[in-house]
């Protein structure tokens, strides 16, 4: 009995510490919004399921992308699956720093083709390798109050409107007395600001950020044109020190009833169709993002993805954890615990024609629509040289993106003059592309 | 002979010097009202925010649920009290012998372990993290606690020595004709003549170490994190947590602030006044 007891208990304890080795702790960096806070609840039953364990690290957009650039080029190992978005997939694929995940094509349970071909694309590099996986997509359009538009009389554009007829609309719909203004932009500094509505804009101009032969654009009639726009819109239409809104400024003044239109991220429809959360939830629409001299790279293109750095010590576990985080299961998962209005958009086809998500966010469609209507492969109305919508996807493009916004945010703010933004713009865009070696 | 003032004229004082504290404390008393609204309350007017809206707790439930607060809060006290611990002794004796038996470069040593505070972080960053990389500091309290250490060395040496300076020669000399050694000149006539600077000092550079967020946020990942990364962890540039940013501030800064209202006596009185007076 005791030789039993004995043996039973030394098995036993042989196969807790062979599951111990077995296990192992991953760490992920992420940024704290609400796809990733839904992944964080979940994530404990993949815990229970394998017998691993994660920690998470969650930092702030411009940190968390200043932290794990510095680890991911030191090759430090701190993280082993990164959140990163579609500007730095491709770049850091290419360099080598990334694990490459084509083999996740081969396995038919995950399905990657059910994955939009376009969002695979936007984080693949030239060679079409598969560098991460996307947990949502988003790209702009343009958000509007339907009792403002009524009661004011404003037709609803039946297709694309122009910026000009967009202008219209903010106009007619201003109404600061009444705690209303025609429209809420972003005007905050920074490439993830100001830029990704002004790109866009730009592109809708006619304009580009660089010519064939990478020579920076900014002083062109286009955008002079979009940028003068631009600034004449939020300074007449738009609430007082608009330089300094952001994101989620605007998301919370549009939330808090207080603006007409307001053109942004896609993902944020969620928020603002949720009663629980938002004051104007039964009275917002939506139309698509405006066009001007051209419809192409009108709304921008941004997907969120799970990453494997090359310097993790544990990429077997982190794939594991990505095919979960990433599958079809996992979005089930999401809509029958948190419903289907909080799953992650714009990523699966099989979820976006899913019926339930389709009673719940009636809106999907409209995003899903938005997003397929997007190339980042052929952004403007000329030809370009780089891939991306509202950035280029080259290294040197955050450094440029950042002063340009700068730039504008102070013409906005009325430091200085337009013709004064775009001249110093371009006069840094050249001198930080002829040092890069784009220009001879 | 003192200059008289007037009631009028004490009242005046009285209410700038009123005013001025409330709104130098507004920034901080408004991030308690936040933390103790919904999310939905938090981002409405200020006067609806006040005034017609409930008060909650959740926010505070839903950071403790999602967040190992306790892990993050002894990083913090084993990092600032472990930098402080040790910057004090290497300080002590650096600072003793730069005040009693000074040399003809004391005054450039001193300078120049200043200057290197004007070197902006960020510009040893790199060469720092690829150390820590190869030696394994990554993400470690040790790291940490050496490297908030050396920061906040050239501080806690200057105040020391200033300190210091202020105490008699004469005194340290009788000490040594009655028969004192070295070690006992330190530990018994020096330190207890030095005690309020040198809590002062431990008190200001255990503030320094509770809220450095360069270092604690670079160089850690998921096991050192300190409470500085802990707040970090709810800014959002996607999705409005304001309520929730608020109360895991507010359980951020507690207890420095705790510590900082019950120590302000020795901290105001170490700052102002010298080591003998």
């Amino acid at each position: 009995m005791n030789l039993r007891k004995t043996f039973a208990s030394a098995t036993a304890m042989s196969l807790i510490m062979s599951a111990g080795a077995f296990a192992e702790e991953i760490t992920i960096a992420t940024v704290n919004n609400a796809d990733m806070i839904v992944m964080q609840e979940l994530a404990p039953q993949w815990e229970e399921a394998t017998g691993n364990t994660i920690n998470w690290v969650v930092l702030e957009e411009n940190v968390l992308r200043q932290r794990t650039t510095q680890d991911i080029s030191t090759n430090g190992g701190s993280f082993d699956i990164m959140f990163i978005g579609a500007y730095e997939t491709p770049i850091w694929g290419a360099n080598g720093w990334l694990e490459p995940l084509n083999d996740f094509g081969d396995d038919a349970d995950y399905d990657l083709n059910d994955i939009f071909q376009l969002v695979r694309n936007g984080l693949s590099d030239s060679e079409g390798n598969l560098y991460a996986l996307p947990l949502y997509s988003e790209t702009s359009f343009t958000y509007y109050r339907t009792d403002v538009f009524e009661d004011k009389g404003i037709a609803v554009p039946e297709g694309q409107p122009t910026y000009e007829e967009f202008a219209a609309m903010a106009a007619a719909a201003h109404d600061p007395e009444n705690g209303i203004f025609g429209t809420c932009q972003r005007g905050k500094a920074g490439w993830g600001e100001n830029m990704a509505f002004v790109g866009p804009l730009v592109n809708a101009f006619g304009g580009r950020w660089f010519d064939m032969d990478w020579q920076p654009q900014l002083d062109s009639e286009e955008w002079n044109n979009a940028i003068t726009y631009y600034v004449d819109l939020v300074s007449n239409y738009g609430p007082p020190g608009a330089s300094l809104n952001g994101h989620n400024e605007n998301r919370a003044l549009f939330k808090d009833g207080k603006c007409a239109t307001w053109v942004d991220a896609t993902s944020a429809a969620t928020d603002v169709k949720n009663p629980d959360t938002s004051t104007v939830a039964d009275v917002t629409d939506f139309f698509k993002a405006p066009k001007q001299v051209t419809d192409k790279g009108t709304g921008w293109f941004w997907s969120w993805a799970l990453a494997i750095p090359a310097s993790s010590q544990s990429k077997d576990t982190a794939k594991d954890f990505l095919k979960w985080a990433t599958s079809k299961e996992y979005f089930e998962l999401v809509g029958e615990t948190k419903g289907w209005v909080a799953v992650p958009s714009g990523t699966r086809q099989s979820v976006e024609a899913d019926p339930r998500r389709l009673e719940a966010a009636p809106f999907a469609s409209t995003i899903v629509d938005a997003i397929l209507s997007v190339d980042p492969a052929d952004p403007t109305l000329e030809p370009v040289p780089y891939t991306g919508v509202q950035f280029v996807a080259i290294p040197e493009f955050q450094g440029i993106g950042n002063y340009v916004g700068q730039q504008i945010s102070a013409a906005l703010a009325g430091q200085q003059s337009v013709e004064e933004a775009l001249a110093n713009s371009q006069t840094f865009a050249v001198r930080e592309m002829t040092k890069a070696g784009y220009i001879k | 002979m003192a200059r008289a003032v007037s009631t009028k004229q004490k009242s005046i004082n009285t209410a700038i010097a009123g005013t001025l504290g409330f709104l130098m404390f507004f920034p901080i008393l408004w991030i308690l009202i936040l933390s103790f609204k919904t999310e939905e309350d938090a981002i409405r007017a200020p006067l609806e925010v006040l005034f017609s809206s409930g008060w909650t707790l959740d926010s505070f439930g839903a950071v403790q649920a999602r967040s190992d607060y306790f892990k993050h809060f002894s990083n913090s006290v084993i990092i600032s009290v472990g930098s402080t611990v040790l910057g004090l002794l290497i300080a002590i004796p650096a600072a003793w012998s730069m005040a009693f038996v000074p040399s003809r470069h004391t005054k450039n040593i001193l300078m120049w372990m200043l200057s290197t505070k004007m070197l902006p972080p960020v510009g040893v960053l790199v060469p720092i993290y690829l150390i820590f990389r190869d030696t394994g500091l990554l993400d470690s309290r040790t790291g940490l606690t050496i490297v908030l250490t050396l920061m906040n060395l050239p501080i806690i040496v200057w105040m020391l020595y200033t300190y210091f300076k202020e105490i008699p020669g004469e005194i340290l000399e009788a000490a040594r004709m009655d028969g004192a050694s070295l070690r006992e000149e330190v530990l018994y006539v020096l330190t207890p003549m030095a005690i309020p600077g040198m809590a002062s000092t431990m008190l200001l550079n255990i503030i320094l170490a509770w809220n450095e967020a360069f270092w604690t946020l670079n160089l850690t990942a998921a096991k050192a994190a300190p409470l500085t990364a802990f707040i970090a962890s709810y800014s959002s540039p996607e999705g409005l947590f304001y309520a929730k940013l608020s109360a895991a501030s507010i359980m951020a800064i507690a207890p420095i602030l705790i510590m900082g209202w019950f120590s302000q006596k020795q901290l105001v009185r170490g700052l102002t006044f010298g080591a003998v007076k």
